[in-house]
């Protein structure tokens, strides 16, 4: 006994961060929240380990605690946290900060709200060096430059100077990283470092972590939603649960085959490109942490679940040498792995035109009359002549990244923004002439769906109230057949009847999104627009969201228009398809028509971007230079031509391609001055070939 | 070129607030139910007397040729003579504006030494006793009208065993810095009563918010010590809607200073009011209403303005 634990201890201080049985409670006030349980964890020099589960799992939490910052309400009851060989839970205050910044550093997701806004950059990035290095001023600004300069900041000397909001998201995420690289720590941990940032913008972030895995000594925590992100960047994983590990080992065996019938429904639920799964929801939600059940966490959800699971502990058990379940029946789950199935394409018949934009302009902020006089006040063009029509029973898509113009064209074809030029049509009628009963028709049959369900369900109105308010408006249905519709709706949008009368905030996020959907589809919508209805919400519950969403237009035959900046979450719904960027459609088409040749070489780009769940992928990714151009002053000659890797020359400078028909069976349109060769080439085409 | 755009377009809406705030005080002033000729005569008044004394001052002039003279007037500074004494009534406001003014930047920078730094003690010490404590006190503040406040610190502090100060008025700052601050801190102390609590509980709120944010969590995580996360990271951003609330208090301070001016026998502009309204002397009263009002744009333009310069997120000129 006292032999293994020599051995133990000899053991652990061989790794720059061991984690051994961490508990982490929070009292609350009536009780306390487990919110870690048993977590153990190794991590080397030069390493990445990626921590992936759904929100509520406890990931953040894990991270705060290694770094020992956590709320004043919590406890660890139990457990161990060294970093090289020293238990960093016996540290003073004083000796954390000696650590924090200096040996570890810990990089916050958003980093739009983890820098000081009132602070140069500049300056924080500084300050970390100041405190830690016993360096002279001229040192502390090489050092400064050198940090911007290993995360690829164009221009250091101009940027030290900028406040934090005057930098895009994927400069503030790699001004964040720089502070945190700045006194070249050990342990670098990475908190969801690409969440809420475009693929694109993604893309290149992944790639500068992977320059850093290679070039330093620093051991790497990614914590991540985002499993492509993990398959394509982490050496090991650890998959996290409700506050438990529930798989780890190296991302190729975790991957190519899980051991754990939670990381297999993670898989299965996560949407993947050039490939048509029908993705899987995970039954049930993630439990509350109050008390804790006897046997697997996962139990209530999982498919293999036995008597044996509800209850005793459920330890750990080897898969292999350094790949771990915490499962009994894993040999089962290996056996018959909770797969995603192929999805079967669904035929669309498109009938009527609903709703056509026709050349729809629209721009903010026109300045006023004293403002265009005095200075060159130029308008936000956020839509640029689109044409766009959306027919009875389809499914069009709408994509691009953050700042295309793409929310802002759904909420004008809706007529929730005010047109600047252009005309849209209701059933072929200009919505701008339209008679009083029949704009009440057309608000009727064209609803919304939100991204942000939380803001747009009124907070003092009961789930019933809610979905109540459009029959009143829009039917002559009495109390009783309200009621009754109401209950049908919650049936439909799988809600139990029990959460009437609830008010919003008293429910997830899903189930807050249901009742949106469920309020959308109330007075039979024949068009609902669907504003990045999922981007908000776990992949697991995404997928469900998904699903009700397919189920719901097989049944009404109502018309989606799908707003998304998710290429995964577009190719499981959609059946046409318009890439947008800066304001134009540059590709438009059906599904399979836009996920493969001819590509424009934005779409190209976008595609190649999104990480895949194979590990083994190294694919010639494209990488866009630079960021989006101001919408207040778009290039001229192509929208798309200051960053395009296949740019022919002069002409993309100074004439705009119009869209132009590649495939007239399909109506397969591409806006492009690239000839056939240039754009059929296939997406795995290494960009030196383009 | 945006900044000066940005400046421009508030002074323009500024000086349009000042138009239409004179116009009310015209019209109010000149509702007012008698008039000074009947002041003046007293006991011995009759119609015609008041009608030849009224004709005299130009009382009665048509209502809209006497906007105009007025408007004319304050925009060139002549403010006329007052109906009473006669004199001119820049010789009367302006000496009583000076020692409002002192009185209130008096209080206000009372305000600023004691309620900004309580603030940011309360929010650090968030939930401890001297939170409980301070909290508890700007609770007591913030509910006793000023008058209650000037009338018992006047009870207090100028009679009884605590007779430490002047039972009002005023000594000019020529007479030496210590006398004049003798008579001033009295009732500045009633003055700094009302916004005190104010401006503390206003710190206090928007500095927890900032020590909750994203931002100072990477301070800490970054081997920050408490210190300088509290003076560095954290009171700039902190501080922002305290110089916002600091301006309207301001304001609302030149406001009550009429009843604290009026308890102390403070012969401010207060008290002056206060005593052109027995008189019904018009050209005073207007002046001295109008006066205060400008200064209240006035520092509210500048309070914007001293945002700006502490937020580099607000530009000039865009929304």
């Amino acid at each position: 006994m006292s032999q293994q634990t020599v051995r133990q201890a000899s053991n652990q201080s061989d790794h720059l961060l061991s984690v051994d049985s961490l508990d982490v409670e929070f009292q609350v006030p009536d009780g306390s929240i487990q919110a870690l349980r048993d977590v153990s964890l190794v991590l080397d020099q030069g390493e990445t380990l990626g921590i992936a589960g759904e929100s509520g799992s406890g990931k953040s939490t894990l991270a705060l605690a290694i770094a020992r910052y956590l709320d004043n309400n919590a406890r660890v009851p139990n457990g161990t946290i060294e970093f090289k060989g020293r238990n960093m839970l016996e540290f003073t205050p004083r000796e954390l900060a000696e650590v924090r910044g200096n040996q570890i550093a810990h990089v916050a997701q958003n980093a739009s709200k983890a820098l000081n806004p009132s602070m140069r950059v500049g300056a924080q990035i500084r300050e970390s060096i100041e405190l830690h290095q016993d360096v002279s001023d001229d040192e502390v600004r090489e050092r400064v430059f050198d940090a911007l300069d290993q995360v690829n900041i164009p221009d250091p000397e101009e940027t030290v100077t900028r406040f934090p909001h005057e930098l895009s998201g994927g400069q503030q995420q790699r001004v964040l990283i720089a502070m945190g690289l700045a006194c070249n720590p050990e342990l670098l941990i990475l908190d969801e470092p690409t969440t809420g940032l475009d693929v694109t913008t993604q893309a290149k972030l992944l790639d500068l972590i992977k320059e850093l895995k290679t070039g330093a000594e620093v051991g790497i925590l990614l914590i991540t939603h985002n499993l492509g992100v993990i398959a394509q960047i982490a050496d090991r994983v650890n998959i996290l649960y409700a506050g438990e590990m529930m798989e780890k080992g190296p991302v190729d065996d975790v991957f190519t085959s899980p051991s754990n019938p939670y990381t297999q429904a993670l898989l299965a639920t996560t949407p993947e490109l050039n490939r048509t799964k029908e993705l899987r929801p995970i039954p049930g939600g993630i439990p509350a942490l109050g008390e804790i059940p006897n046997g697997c966490i996962f139990a209530d959800r999982c498919d293999f679940a036995t008597d044996e699971c509800q209850t005793g502990d459920i330890d750990v058990e080897a898969v292999s040498d350094d790949h771990e379940t915490r499962c009994v029946n894993w040999q089962t789950a290996v056996d018959n792995p909770i797969e995603a199935g192929d999805a079967t394409e669904r035929k669309s018949r498109p009938g009527d035109v609903i709703l056509e934009g026709k050349g729809v302009v629209k721009h903010y902020d026109e300045g006023t009359f004293v403002e265009n006089l005095l200075s060159d006040h130029k308008p936000v063009r956020a839509v640029q002549g689109v044409d766009l029509t959306v027919r009875e029973g389809e499914t069009v898509g709408l994509v691009g990244e953050s700042g295309c113009g793409k929310s802002t064209l759904g909420r004008t074809m809706l007529s929730l923004h005010e047109l600047t030029d252009g005309v849209i049509e209701y059933r072929g009628d200009d919505l701008a002439s339209l008679s009083k009963a029949k704009r009440k028709e057309f608000h009727a049959e064209c609803q919304i769906i939100f991204q942000d369900p939380d803001a747009s369900l009124n907070p003092r109105k009961s789930v019933r109230e809610c979905i109540e308010r459009p029959l009143k408006l829009f039917t002559e249905q009495d109390e009783d057949e309200r009621i009754a519709r109401v209950d049908e709706l919650l049936e439909q949008v799988n809600l139990s009847l029990d959460l009437k009368n609830k008010f919003p905030h008293e429910l997830s996020g899903g189930q807050q999104q249901r009742v949106a959907i469920a309020r959308a589809f109330a007075a039979n919508p024949s068009l609902v627009v669907l504003d990045e209805p999922v981007s908000s919400l776990d992949v697991s519950v995404q997928a469900s969201i998904l699903k009700l969403l397919g189920e719901l237009r097989d049944e009404y035959n109502t018309s989606y228009l799908l707003i998304s900046h998710d290429m995964g979450v577009i190719q499981a719904i959609c059946d046409r398809l318009a890439v947008m960027y800066l304001g134009k459609i540059i590709e438009y088409g059906t599904m399979s028509d836009v996920f493969a040749p001819p590509f424009h070489p934005y779409t190209r780009s976008l595609l190649s971007s999104i990480p895949t769940l194979d590990p083994h992928e190294e694919g010639n990714r494209i990488r866009l230079q630079g960021d989006v151009p101001s919408a207040r002053n778009p290039p001229p000659g192509c929208s798309f031509q200051t960053r395009c890797p296949q740019k022919i020359g002069d002409v993309c400078e100074t004439d705009e391609p119009e869209l132009v028909e590649t495939n007239q069976e399909t109506d397969h349109c591409v806006a492009c001055h690239l000839d056939e060769s240039g754009t059929t080439k296939p997406l795995e085409t290494p960009v030196e070939e383009l | 070129m945006v900044n000066t755009l940005y400046l421009a377009k508030r002074i323009v809406v500024a000086t349009l607030s000042v138009f239409v705030i004179a116009s009310l005080v015209f019209g109010m002033t000149t509702a007012l139910p008698g008039s000074a000729a009947e002041i003046i005569l007293g006991t011995q008044q009759t119609p015609e007397a008041v009608e030849q004394i009224e004709q005299q001052m130009g009382l009665d002039r048509p209502l809209s040729e006497r906007y105009v003279d007025y408007m004319v007037g304050m925009v060139t500074l002549d403010w006329g003579e007052s109906l009473i004494s006669g004199e001119p009534v820049t010789e009367r406001v302006i000496p009583r504006l000076q020692r409002t003014l002192e009185l209130a930047i008096v209080a206000m920078i009372m305000t600023i030494i004691t309620a900004i730094p309580l603030g940011i003690v309360t929010a650090s010490k968030r939930d401890t006793w001297i939170d409980n404590l301070l909290t508890g006190v700007s609770y007591v503040g913030i509910s006793m009208p000023s008058f209650v406040s000037a009338s018992l610190l006047l009870l207090l502090f100028t009679t009884g065993s605590l007779n430490w100060f002047p039972n009002g008025g005023y000594t000019p700052l020529t007479d030496g810095f210590f006398k004049w601050l003798h008579h001033l801190l009295l009732p500045a102390i009633a003055l700094n009563f009302i916004v005190f609590s104010y401006v503390l509980r206003q710190t206090r709120s928007s500095m927890i918010e900032t020590l909750e944010s994203k931002f100072i969590r990477t301070a800490r995580l970054k081997g920050v010590s408490e210190r300088s996360v509290l003076f560095k990271h954290a009171m700039r951003n902190g501080l922002l809607p305290t110089v916002t609330v600091l301006a309207l208090n301001f304001g609302w301070m030149m406001g009550s200073v009429v009843i604290v001016e009026e308890i102390f026998t403070y012969p401010g502009l207060g008290k002056l009011i206060v005593q052109a309204i027995h008189q019904r002397d018009l050209p005073v009263l207007q002046a001295a209403i109008l006066v205060p009002t400008v200064t209240f744009i006035t520092s509210n333009l500048l309070a914007d303005i001293i945002y700006t310069l502490l937020d580099p997120r607000i530009e000039l000129g865009e929304k």
